[in-house]
């Protein structure tokens, strides 16, 4: 019984770090500084075959 | 063609004998003018036509790209400027922050994106929806700024480049830490709280001893980050306030956390009957968050600010032994001969040595009205030279400016306002000095009837009368309201505002750019010839076509850019018009006194439309007709009125401008009570007459002349549209420069002095009620937990309320 306990504990410690270090990351890299933009941004076709003159899309895709 | 089409780019209606057209996606659109028409044809042009079926909201006005704006703009490239506010990151790489206006919807940044990244030399391009703000990396080989700057124009948006100030960097690292704090007070209660969970059903069902000591020594690991790296704010501010001799809320919080935390060591160590980990948790978890969206709301309201802030370059000309150089204003001196270009602000205070031309001092008057400017008249700096080149000798740059004496005002004014926060936090102080009190009280009487539950129940009375629903209770309705007023396009920069607007008694508006939009329009036309108002129209726009004057936009606009006829001899006469001849015949456009065929004309005119400014056209003989010209009010100003009215609110205007204007404008919103020609200072006394009679006023103007009554009112709205000293001494920013915001915010401050009143009754109820039983020790540690949380969740979910 304890030691399935100490195991699982053991296990929410490994978790909760790759959590701390991913949010922390999140945090540095400025994920959280435009909160609508993104949502918004997904909405948009990059890619759209219609745009007839846009030379450089190939490049950027 | 329908004249009730309006245009495809802008959404306005097409005016009557208009055909601009642009294919977009295989279908021809009718276009409202020609800057309209040059941004479409720019957006098809360059492949962004998904723009138009991406976009959920029309772009702002746009406004046609003058030559002498692309001379501002190339100033851009110079070095000595680009040193303020582009980064040099390695050879040949620039990067820069630019603040774009127009962006109105997510399409907007797409737009932009897509178009720049195409264009050759540029790195990369992040614009930022939030702020509104892009962040370009080019290659100054390739591409100048200044042609960046061109291409964001060409789509029909304006790029001011942004030095990013040190306070800017600053409060981006603040909120940054402040995140990881909150990040690890969430994972770290969400975790204390799992393991209490077993706690507690092991109290029920029975545990085994080590598996206790196993999952509290568990806790504690948990909790140590939480109390020390997350709660660092809490200690800081309560010890600053204990040195500063007063005690703040967050003395207690700081206490009730470090009892909490080294009792529940204490039992973990030496054993107990409970840990109090998962509340420390929560406790830091709902305070971190508070604070975090109360610091988010005023730091939107100064990234705005900053944003209206548009950066003139900070360069003058100047005038040494007959050569002229670019230098920075900082370098100026006193006695220095400087040159100020049409079109471009005053570098510096000075005095007029030579040329006339007439120049803009709505900063300082709040009147967008020209005013002449000749030798030996003084010109203050920041205001805008419309007509003609003035050679002036400085008197007074940076701090000596009449600007900056301004600017100081409004900081004395905002110092002495009354403040209710200081009041709530001596309320606190005392609070927390009974507690501390009563606190050691219990202890003490409990020490000698039974020794062993001394730590139990001293850390049941603080725990429950942890002022944690209390400290709750008022942020947590201001940050609801906030979020809530934030949607309708209302900033709440100061946390008090809400508090005080729920006793405003009396507001005070401002009137040019606040009651009225600040720009004339031409509401009449009388013909006074045989010629038909078409064909003056025509004349006078064509006039003014050469014009910087504020007035002569008013002209333009009435007639398409395809009609207008050359004009020869074109001659600025500053402060009294302009003239020229068009198909050999001589025509004066300017006020009555300019030409001699007006001068002589009946004062009838002036007398029926007396707010209104009268332009006259004529040629060599006659008049021919004569224009009128208005403020208008804004569309909701009446209705606006109306329901402060009904809220039983009095209504004054405060206004720089003369007599007659006032009146009228008084009398077209059922205002009685008038003030004119005033200036800042005398607004300012007006204003403190007002509170000395015991009205508890709010302000509501946009202008720099506005700035020292906006900070001395007990509440203040600014416009957004105004200027930025205005915006930020105010307390609320209308974002959507609706007026009838005001009574919104009238009543949300109601509601949540109301919301705030039931919050404080609880918590206080709650502690009065728990504490007996928890000094007599009828109350358990973890229940007195259980019923600190349930409090302040009542708290925090009356406050949702105000959605």
């Amino acid at each position: 019984m304890t030691s399935t306990l100490v195991f699982l504990l053991g296990l929410t410690v490994i978790f909760i770090l790759l959590v701390g270090f991913g949010i922390f990351w999140a945090i540095k890299n400025g994920q959280f500084e435009d909160m609508e933009g993104p949502a918004q941004r997904i909405l948009m076709d990059e890619d759209d075959p219609m745009l007839p003159s846009n030379q450089l899309s190939d490049k950027t895709k | 063609m329908a004249s009730s089409e309006s245009c495809y780019h802008c959404g306005q209606v097409v005016p009557d004998g208009i055909e601009l057209r642009v294919n977009i996606a295989q279908q021809s659109r009718t276009m409202c003018c020609r800057g309209c028409q040059a941004v479409a044809q720019a957006i098809v042009d360059n492949g962004l036509g998904e723009y138009y079926s991406n976009r959920t909201a029309l772009p702002g006005q746009g406004h046609e790209v003058f030559p002498d704006e692309l001379k501002k703009l190339a100033l851009y490239d110079h070095p000595d400027i680009q040193r303020s506010f582009v980064i040099d990151s390695g050879e040949d790489q620039r990067e820069a922050v630019l603040i774009l206006e127009g962006i109105t919807c997510a399409a907007c940044v797409w737009l932009n994106e897509r178009h720049l990244k195409q264009l050759p030399g540029i790195r990369t391009v992040q614009v930022n929806y939030a702020n509104h703000r892009a962040r370009v990396a080019w290659n100054s080989n390739e591409i100048s700024l200044s042609r960046i700057l061109q291409e964001i124009q060409l789509l029909g948006y304006n790029a001011h480049p942004y030095s990013a100030l040190q306070a800017d960097s600053l409060r981006q690292k603040k909120r940054k830490k402040d995140l990881q704090r909150l990040a690890i007070a969430g994972i770290g209660s969400a975790q204390a709280m799992m393991l209490s969970v077993g706690l507690y059903a092991g109290k029920w069902d029975g545990i085994d001893p080590s598996t206790v000591l196993l999952l509290r020594w568990f806790g504690l690991l948990l909790t140590l980050p939480v109390v020390t790296f997350s709660a660092m704010p809490f200690y800081r501010a309560a010890w600053s306030g204990l040195k500063s001799g007063h005690l703040n809320m967050d003395v207690p919080v700081a206490l009730a956390l470090i009892t909490a935390f080294i009792g529940s060591v204490w039992v973990t160590v030496f054993g107990g009957t409970h840990v109090y980990y998962d509340s420390i948790g929560m406790f830091v978890l709902f305070l971190l968050g508070t604070r975090l969206l109360e610091a988010g709301a005023r730091g939107k309201s100064v990234e705005a600010a900053e944003n209206l802030l548009k950066l003139q370059p900070t360069m003058a000309v100047r005038l040494r032994a007959g050569q002229q150089e670019y230098v920075p204003v900082l370098d100026l001196l006193s006695g220095d001969s400087i040159l100020s270009k049409p079109g471009e602000s005053v570098a510096a205070d000075g005095i007029v040595v030579e040329g006339v031309s007439t120049v803009d001092e709505a900063l300082l008057t709040g009147e967008p009205r020209p005013v002449v400017k000749q030798p030996g008249d003084s010109v203050i700096a920041g205001s805008i030279n419309l007509e003609s080149p003035l050679t002036l000798t400085v008197t007074g740059v940076g701090e000596n400016t009449v600007l900056a004496g301004i600017v100081r005002m409004v900081d004395k004014a905002q110092s002495e306002k009354p403040r209710i926060a200081t009041l709530a936090d001596r309320a606190a102080s005392w609070f927390t000095i009974a507690l501390l009190i009563f606190t050691a009280v219990v202890g003490v009487v409990w020490l000698y009837i039974d020794r062993s539950q001394v730590l139990d129940i001293v850390l049941a009375v603080l725990v429950v009368t942890c002022p944690c629903a209390l400290s709750l209770a008022v942020p947590a309705a201001l940050a609801a309201a906030g979020s809530h007023l934030i949607k309708r396009g209302i900033l709440v920069t100061r946390g008090h505002a809400l508090e005080t607007l729920a006793r405003v008694s009396h507001v005070v508006f401002d009137k040019t750019g606040t009651l009225t939009q600040g720009k004339p329009v031409i509401v009449d036309v009388i013909a006074l010839s045989d010629l038909p108002v078409m064909q003056c129209d025509v004349l006078a726009a064509s006039l003014e076509q050469a014009s910087e004057h504020p007035l002569a936009l008013a002209f333009k606009g009435r007639v398409s850019a395809t009609d207008l006829q050359t004009v020869q001899n074109a001659r600025n006469h500053p402060g009294q018009g302009v003239s020229g001849e068009v198909n050999g015949q001589t025509y004066y456009l300017g006020n009555q006194n300019f030409s001699p065929a007006s001068r002589t004309m009946a004062e009838e005119h002036a007398l029926s439309h007396p707010s209104a400014t009268l332009v006259w056209l004529c040629d060599a003989k006659r008049a021919l007709a004569v224009f009128v010209l208005e403020d208008p009010l804004r569309e909701d100003a009446v209705q606006a009125m109306v329901r402060l009215k009904a809220r039983g609110i009095e209504i004054s205007i405060l206004s720089g401008d003369n007599e007659t204007t006032v009146r009228h404008v008084g009398k077209a919103l059922g205002v009685d009570n008038l003030h004119w020609q005033q200036k800042p200072q005398d607004k300012l006394a007006a204003l403190q007459a007002l509170q000395r009679d015991g009205a508890v006023v709010a302000m509501v103007g946009d202008g720099i002349n506005d700035a020292p009554v906006l900070a001395g009112a007990q509440v203040s709205f600014a416009m957004a549209a105004g200027t930025d000293v205005a915006n930020q001494s105010s307390d609320i920013v209308l974002l959507s420069n609706r007026l009838d915001d005001v009574s919104q915010a009238l009543e949300t401050g109601r509601d949540t002095l109301a919301v705030m009143r039931q919050n404080l009754f609880w918590a206080v109820a709650y502690n009065v009620i728990a504490l007996p039983f928890a000094a007599l020790g009828y109350v358990s540690p973890w229940l007195a937990a259980l019923g600190m949380s349930i409090s302040s969740m009542v708290v925090v979910l009356n406050a949702l309320r105000l959605k």
